[in-house]
């Protein structure tokens, strides 16, 4: 059944259905550790009557054996799910809720207060509409205020309300609220927060959370509950020009060859003029599959799925726009919200993700640092974390994206630490470093598809890594020579060689080992598009480098063969000298003795010359290569 | 075995109430962001696999995956951690839909807890889940190397849950450290590995039970019998209806088996799964009854009562 044909239902349930028509706000609440959220969360869904008879039952127990209320419910312990929280009486992670009124349904994400924990409030506020800021009444303002509005303006939340809690501890004192308000509009206004709605609250008494408070009549405004059924956040996407971040090439058959992503803006429609970018090459959308079926046109937030009218070359990362152009830059100028433990240090490389596309990127430059308390830039070396930084970003090879306050998915980043894996930063992009004429890619008329088919090969790497004396240059050498025999087109690129030329400025660092793999990556990339078979023989020892090296190049492009002679062999047979060099203390930071060696874990090809002659692993590689259909 | 689709049809098309459903708008949002969840997994991931635990969840999830790669198939398995006390009707459902739908489904079973005898009526819910489900998806997902597992678990299903991440890192032992969980901003997704670690993806992080029915009504998915009110055989115990699927459950002294009208709000082992007393025999009555409800559908399950924060410690120790 398609979505078209949706059945008919009972008459019995059409209330509820339309109900269900209901559209989502997503909250995202903040403030200072004991400001009260996961009460004030806890009570909203007591209220909205979302709890059912077991929980209740649940919540009635725990409340008088580890509450913190003398026996009365306490709503915290609805949200504060994790064991340590319980115990400790605070909330240690973002939690996501979901309650429904009359009016909406709310997804809230409840933040923690505590300042080590801010990367949990940005994440709850990066998909939020609006935020719900707690402010205690006795203690007002506080740098923890100042701090996530902050935040919630970076982030591009537009709404807030200020609930001011623990009215009942300052006597219901309007002349205090009011004096919040005015000290947070002030804030708020410096921030670029528009819509400010001040509300004073008691959370465990209910008190203007559904129900007006008949404590405080001086206050006239809404309840929270109502202002959040009515609040009016859209910002329409689909108003803007179509983008989709292709996010997976669909190939089941020969016959069908489709782009899936999420539609992150815009419209698009069969017969659509689009360009692919960065390469810029452009065709018309042939046909739309949608989840319901084919459709003859899509909008923003649809997970679709579009075949072309020309075959053209579309990988992840790619987008697929019409309209105006989106911006290329590999020079970027973003906020950064760091979130690692490890300091940012200038001159890293992280991993940037954003969309669908990855790629390796260096922090240039701390452009300032700013300071939370007083919103004022400041020079400094580093960021720290829980530190908001404006930063200068080289990449390794051009982003397709908008700024992130035109568009929250195009413009969106984290960078991701290359060994520990963590996710170190989030950012926002300001704008491109360069202007987007002066790189515009050059459509090529002959790609590198064209170049294979002259060739009869499919392009791709052969990436030989291994420890120094495993056999790497050997095996590749012969694959080299056999594939040379049969009329095909390679090259091979040797660690060794490539020292003495393009490389030699580069030493044996981690850094310069870094750097010496990203170059060889590029090169053989460009042989790639050349439609050769590039080589490369190269140590490689870190995983990390060889996975951004595979990322850099399409699905099936690379080709990781581990050649994994056992250390004690490759000692053994030192054919330069070199290890019993290292031994002696003449080379500092070798491979497999003073620097470890990260085996890769799932290589198209595993090869051990102690078991397997250099000639029959020459084989089994061209033997792959054809089975594969390189060949 | 009962049919579903021409039931559920049927029933559908013999009212003649009219209404659209309008649900169509909300329940499109969390299709296209589990979609887009799905494909992420896919491109990201060098092995990932789908768990398949039969029960309504993993019937949206299949569902939803078989749209997210169309006109091609999943590009990976479905792997059923099976028990060998699970429902008889689960069984057949399963087996039906990997034929139907030309599936590549795995069914691993804990041999050694298999050997040992380990059954949930004389080791305790705690001992038998950690073994025969715990133990079995950790040795099922070393065994084929799979470094990605995507779930149907729900954030509105318990509390520890609701703190989940949709990429959620499990550690070289398959830990789940929730105190030291990746940030998730937008829809974004870090999903690095160091070597022997995994990711459990949760497409349906953001989708209510409602939601889940509704979806199931909206696209007309096929769902195990169990669901729907049946006279069924049954023993009340410690205040459950538990359902007698075979005789290798041994009943106590004076427990006689009552036939009764009930169906289940969730699917599991048969001896930890208890029943509702329900007449709804037809999805949109299952979803009138659902609207009524008073109690959590959790509350049928047997395991999550072992002791306070039991799931936050069984997911910990590697439980979806």
């Amino acid at each position: 059944m398609s979505y078209h044909e949706a059945p008919t239902i009972a008459a019995s349930d059409a209330p509820r259905l339309e109900q269900d028509d209901r559209p989502t706000l997503r909250f995202v609440t903040c403030g200072s550790v004991d400001d009260g959220k996961s009460t004030l969360v806890g009570r909203l869904l007591y209220d909205s009557k979302t709890l059912l008879d077991d929980q209740l039952d649940a919540l009635a127990s725990e409340s008088r054996t580890v509450g913190t209320t003398g026996g009365d419910l306490d709503f915290a312990l609805l949200v504060d799910g994790l064991q340590a929280e319980r115990e400790q009486g605070i909330t240690i992670d973002v939690a996501y809720r979901f309650f429904a009124t009359r009016l909406r349904r709310f997804i809230v994400a409840d933040t923690p207060g505590h300042a080590q924990y801010t990367r949990n409030m940005a994440t709850g506020a990066s998909n939020a509409d609006l935020a719900v800021v707690l402010v205690d009444a006795r203690k007002g303002v506080i740098t923890q205020t100042k701090r996530h509005s902050h935040i919630l303006s970076l982030l591009g939340i537009r709404h807030v309300v200020l609930a001011v809690n623990k009215m009942d501890l300052v006597g219901f004192d309007g002349d205090r609220f009011a004096s919040i308000t005015a000290e947070y509009l002030t804030l708020a206004g410096q921030l670029g927060i528009s819509q400010v709605q001040c509300i004073p609250v008691v959370a465990p008494d209910g008190d203007n959370i559904v129900a007006a408070s008949t404590r405080m009549p001086w206050y006239t405004g809404p309840t929270i509950t109502a202002y959040l059924e009515s609040v009016d956040v859209a910002g329409d996407v689909s108003q803007r020009p179509f983008r989709l971040p292709v996010q997976w090439v669909n190939r089941p058959h020969a016959d069908f060859r489709g782009f899936c992503g999420r539609i992150a803006s815009g419209t698009i429609a069969v017969g659509d003029a689009v360009r692919a970018q960065p390469s810029g090459r452009r065709t018309r959308v042939a046909r739309i599959l949608t989840p319901a079926g084919e459709c003859n046109q899509a909008g923003a937030g649809e997970s679709i799925t579009l075949t072309l009218a020309d075959e053209i070359d579309v990988s992840r990362g790619d987008v697929l726009t019409s309209g105006s152009a989106a911006q290329v830059s590999d020079q970027l100028a973003a906020h950064l919200v760091w979130f690692d433990d490890e300091a940012m240090v200038a001159g890293r490389r992280y991993l940037l993700k954003c969309g669908t596309a990855s790629t390796g990127a260096v922090i240039a430059t701390l452009k300032h640092r700013i300071a939370i308390d007083t919103m004022a830039q400041e020079s400094a070396a580093t960021l720290d974390v829980n530190e908001i930084g404006y930063v200068h970003l080289n990449l390794d090879r051009p982003l397709v994206f908008e700024a992130y306050r035109d568009d929250r998915e195009m413009g969106s980043f984290i960078l991701i630490d290359p060994i520990g894996h963590r996710t170190a930063a989030a950012g926002m992009i300001d704008m491109s470093l360069r202007r987007a004429t002066n790189i515009h890619w050059q459509p090529l008329a002959v790609d590198k598809s064209v170049r294979a088919r002259l060739k009869q090969q499919r392009p791709c790497v052969l990436w030989f890594t291994g420890l120094s004396g495993a056999g790497k240059s050997t095996i590749a050498d012969l694959v080299d020579r056999r594939l040379a025999e049969q009329g095909r087109h390679a090259a091979l690129l040797d660690g060794d060689n490539l020292r003495h030329g393009i490389n030699r400025d580069l030493g044996f660092s981690n850094a310069e080992r870094t750097e010496n793999v990203r170059r060889v990556t590029e090169i053989a990339a460009l042989f790639v598009d050349a439609g050769l078979i590039a080589l490369v023989a190269l140590i490689s020892p870190f995983r990390s480098e060889r996975e951004l090296a595979r990322r850099r190049l399409e699905a099936g492009e690379f080709i990781e063969i581990h050649v994994a002679t056992p250390l004690a062999e490759c000692e053994r047979r030192d054919p330069k000298g070199l290890y019993r060099k290292a031994r002696a203390g003449e080379l500092p930071a070798f491979t497999g003795i003073d620097q470890p060696y990260e085996a890769p874990l799932a290589p198209e090809i595993t090869i051990d010359t102690s078991e397997l002659s250099s000639e029959a692993a020459c084989e089994r590689i061209i033997r792959y290569l054809r089975e594969h259909n390189y060949l | 075995m009962l049919d579903i689709r021409t039931t559920a049809e049927s029933a559908l098309r013999g009212r003649a109430g009219g209404k659209q459903l309008h649900v169509a708008g909300h329940l499109r949002r969390l299709e296209a962001e589990s979609i887009h969840i799905l494909r992420e997994t896919a491109a990201e991931f060098r092995k990932p696999v789908m768990l398949y635990s039969i029960g309504k969840d993993s019937s949206v999830l299949l569902h939803l995956a078989m749209k997210a790669f169309h006109p091609g198939k999943p590009p990976f398995p479905m792997l059923h951690v099976d028990t060998t006390w699970k429902f008889r009707e689960m069984i057949a459902f399963r087996d039906m839909r990997a034929r139907e739908l030309g599936l590549d489904l795995i069914v691993h079973t804990n041999d050694d807890g298999l050997s040992q005898g380990i059954d949930p009526f004389t080791h305790g819910s705690a001992r038998y889940t950690d073994v025969m489900k715990t133990q079995a998806l950790r040795q099922a997902l070393d065994l084929h190397g799979f470094d990605a597992a995507i779930g149907g678990a729900r954030r509105d299903e318990e509390k520890s849950r609701a703190k989940e991440r949709v990429f959620s890192h499990r550690s070289a032992a398959h830990r789940w450290d929730p105190k030291n969980q990746r940030p998730e901003l937008w829809g974004l997704y870090n999903t690095m590995l160091a070597p022997g670690e995994s990711m459990r993806v949760f497409p349906l992080s953001n989708w209510t039970e409602l939601d889940v029915w509704d979806y199931i009504l909206l696209e007309d998915i096929p769902i195990v019998p169990l669901y729907l009110a049946a006279s069924r055989p049954v023993v009340e115990r410690d205040g459950a209806l538990i359902m007698v699927d075979d005789d290798r459950m041994p009943l106590q002294p004076g427990e006689e088996p009552q036939w009764r009208s009930v169906r289940f709000r969730t699917l599991g082992c048969y001896p930890l799964t208890g029943a509702t007393t329900s007449t709804a025999a037809t999805l949109p009555e299952i979803v009138q009854e659902m609207m009524a409800s008073r109690t959590s559908e959790r509350q049928g399950r047997m395991i999550d009562r072992d002791s306070p924060a039991s799931m936050e410690r069984k997911k910990a120790e590697g439980y979806f």
